[in-house]
């Protein structure tokens, strides 16, 4: 896949999130359209699985600490083939697989997420497995800035720097902004790139919609032999759409059908572009 | 007298470790007391410290689990099923993480360390949890035979142990499967169904029940809370006998509960009682002066049962 087709992707998997969350009227809109190029980076340039073949034991794992952005996980796996597209079109409906948290029932995920803050100890736990197994594997999660705040992160941060666990990277979705507001205003963790490399991880700033950046920062080991590598992706909440960009009513707002339109035009003007 | 629960665990580890390098004790700290120093010096690259984090602790464990790896997450019962509850409930039953999950000096094993460290809502709090198996066993033999059955076992586990030795129960009923109560004494005039270091003072009520009353009670280590063995429960409720239920936990939400629960919907109406902790600020003192304070003891056994046979 060309750069030029890995970005037209990009666009294609924001219109698919929109889509699936209109339909369902539901979803968390901006925090998926501020991570899914990290999705897209990872699915189709860093993680080596099978889609066919998913759980073999040496696949690289990744695990979405930030569940509840579950749709740009959905339309990334249906996109890299875990299963048909249109099975999102029971997004959120009685009995679906398709709920609005990541579930193992659904091929390609790994771990039933949704409570923030638990998806980096069990990283922890797949990545001190396979150093024990002598395996070379890697393992990512992604992290949302709200969940920051859980303490049980900061556990997980500790175990990671005390096992060397350099076959660990976090990504942080860094839009600053969760339900309420912006970071700062409900839980300031500004110097979170000090506090992480205090905590002994290696850490890196990248453009979260920059794809070669993104790329670059998880594809080329880790950041530092010896430690767990944190890259934090500077984001936008919403990013896509000029009227959703910034605006925290679109944590887990869902489009009317003008603005679903709008939304579609602007996507597509934007993929003409590229 | 055999030895205190949690140490036979550690026994079994290392039994377990020698032939299965998949074999993982992940600890908070917790190893001395869960007697895994000599585990942790024979196995250095089979135990996994994570330190006084009881979160990571669980949710590391669910994440080796997933792996492949027969972790066992071993931390003192009160902070386990507590502190990590959320993780037991998402990272190991719901997303089926076969964890076996260890509280250690478990009910009020540490009696005057307090509240803090007493464990008498683990039942009741795992039992409201799906896909959730929950053993305490009485006995050095029932616990050797839990630990190697939870080994091998694809399913998320919760084992209790206490830290007080153990004597040997009914050495003739060496049969031991998870969801299947052990008779440790028959009797046709009344059944206590009791579960980990309750069992003891059951079974010595029971022996003075005939010795000075002639009274024959059936003596059940109940060790696995859930799935409740229904079928034993069924032939315990057929001649209508009186029941009594004892229980290292508070009355609230434990055994008794889950027993009454299923006989009621069974339309049983035997005497029923059950012992265990109130539901009151918990007295401290050592284990045994709390047992004996609450009745959970030869005599207090007793005493209930003479009530519930009209004696």
């Amino acid at each position: 896949m060309t750069n030029k087709e890995l970005k037209l992707k990009s666009v294609y998997l924001r219109k698919n999130i929109l889509k699936y969350i209109y339909k369902a009227k539901a979803g968390h809109t901006g925090g998926s359209l501020s991570c899914v190029d990290t999705l897209n980076v990872l699915y189709n340039r860093v993680l080596n699985i099978d889609p066919q073949n998913f759980r073999t034991p040496d696949r690289d794992r990744y695990i979405q600490s930030k569940g509840h952005c579950v749709e740009a996980l959905f339309v990334t796996l249906a996109d890299r083939g875990f299963f048909p597209e249109s099975d999102l079109e029971t997004l959120c409906q009685h009995q679906s697989h398709y709920i609005g948290h990541p579930t193992k029932k659904v091929n390609g995920v790994e771990q039933n997420t949704g409570a923030l803050g638990h998806g980096l100890s069990i990283c922890v736990g797949e990545a001190i497995a396979a150093k024990l197994d002598k395996k070379n594997h890697r393992i990512f999660t992604l992290l949302g800035d709200g969940e920051l705040p859980e303490g049980s992160n900061w556990e997980a941060f500790l175990s990671a720097a005390h096992y060397k666990l350099d076959n660990l990277y976090a990504i942080l979705d860094y839009n600053k902004q969760q339900i309420t507001g912006s970071n700062k205003e409900v839980m300031n963790t500004d110097s979170v790139h000090e506090k992480l490399e205090a905590f002994g991880w290696a850490v890196k700033e990248v453009d979260g919609h920059n794809l070669e950046e993104l790329e670059k920062a998880l594809n080329n080991g880790p950041l530092e032999d010896g430690k767990p590598s944190f890259i934090i992706a500077h984001t936008i909440k919403g990013k896509g759409v000029s009227f959703m960009e910034g605006n925290i009513k679109w944590h887990h707002g869902v489009p009317s059908p003008e603005q679903f339109e709008l939304a579609q035009k602007e996507l597509d003007e934007a993929g003409a572009l590229i | 007298m055999g030895k205190a629960n949690q140490e036979i665990f550690s026994e079994t580890m290392q039994e377990l470790a020698a032939t299965d390098r998949n074999i993982i004790a992940v600890t908070s700290d917790s190893r001395g007391s869960g007697k895994l120093v000599p585990f942790g010096q024979k196995y250095p690259n089979q135990i996994v410290e994570v330190g006084i984090a009881e979160q990571n602790l669980v949710g590391v464990a669910a994440g080796l689990a997933s792996a492949g790896k027969k972790a066992f997450a071993i931390s003192p019962a009160c902070f386990l099923t507590a502190r990590s509850l959320e993780q037991i409930k998402n990272d190991v039953s719901y997303s089926d993480n076969p964890v076996k999950l260890v509280g250690i000096s478990a009910g009020v094993s540490y009696g005057a360390l307090g509240t803090t460290h007493h464990s008498l809502h683990d039942y009741a709090v795992l039992r409201a949890i799906n896909n959730m198996i929950i053993v305490a066993p009485a006995d050095n033999f029932e616990t050797q035979q839990a630990v190697r059955h939870a080994a091998a076992l694809d399913k998320p586990i919760y084992l209790r142990f206490g830290k007080k030795a153990m004597p040997f129960l009914n050495e003739s009923n060496q049969s031991f499967e998870f969801g299947k109560g052990r008779i440790v004494r028959k009797g046709d005039d009344m059944a206590i169904i009791a579960a980990g270091e309750t069992v003891y003072p059951a079974w010595q009520a029971a022996k003075t029940l005939e010795e000075e009353h002639g009274v024959k009670a059936t003596v059940v280590s109940m060790h696995t809370i859930k799935p409740l063995d229904t079928q034993l429960l069924d032939e315990l409720l057929a001649n209508g006998r009186p029941i009594i239920t004892v229980e290292e936990h508070m009355v609230y939400g434990g055994l008794g509960e889950a027993c009454a629960s299923y006989l009621f919907q069974q339309g049983a109406k035997n005497p029923f009682h059950i012992m265990g902790i109130p539901d009151e600020y918990t007295i401290t003192g050592s284990q045994e002066e709390i047992f004996n304070h609450y009745g959970i003891s030869r005599d207090g056994i007793k005493a209930e049962a003479l009530g519930l046979l009209k004696l």
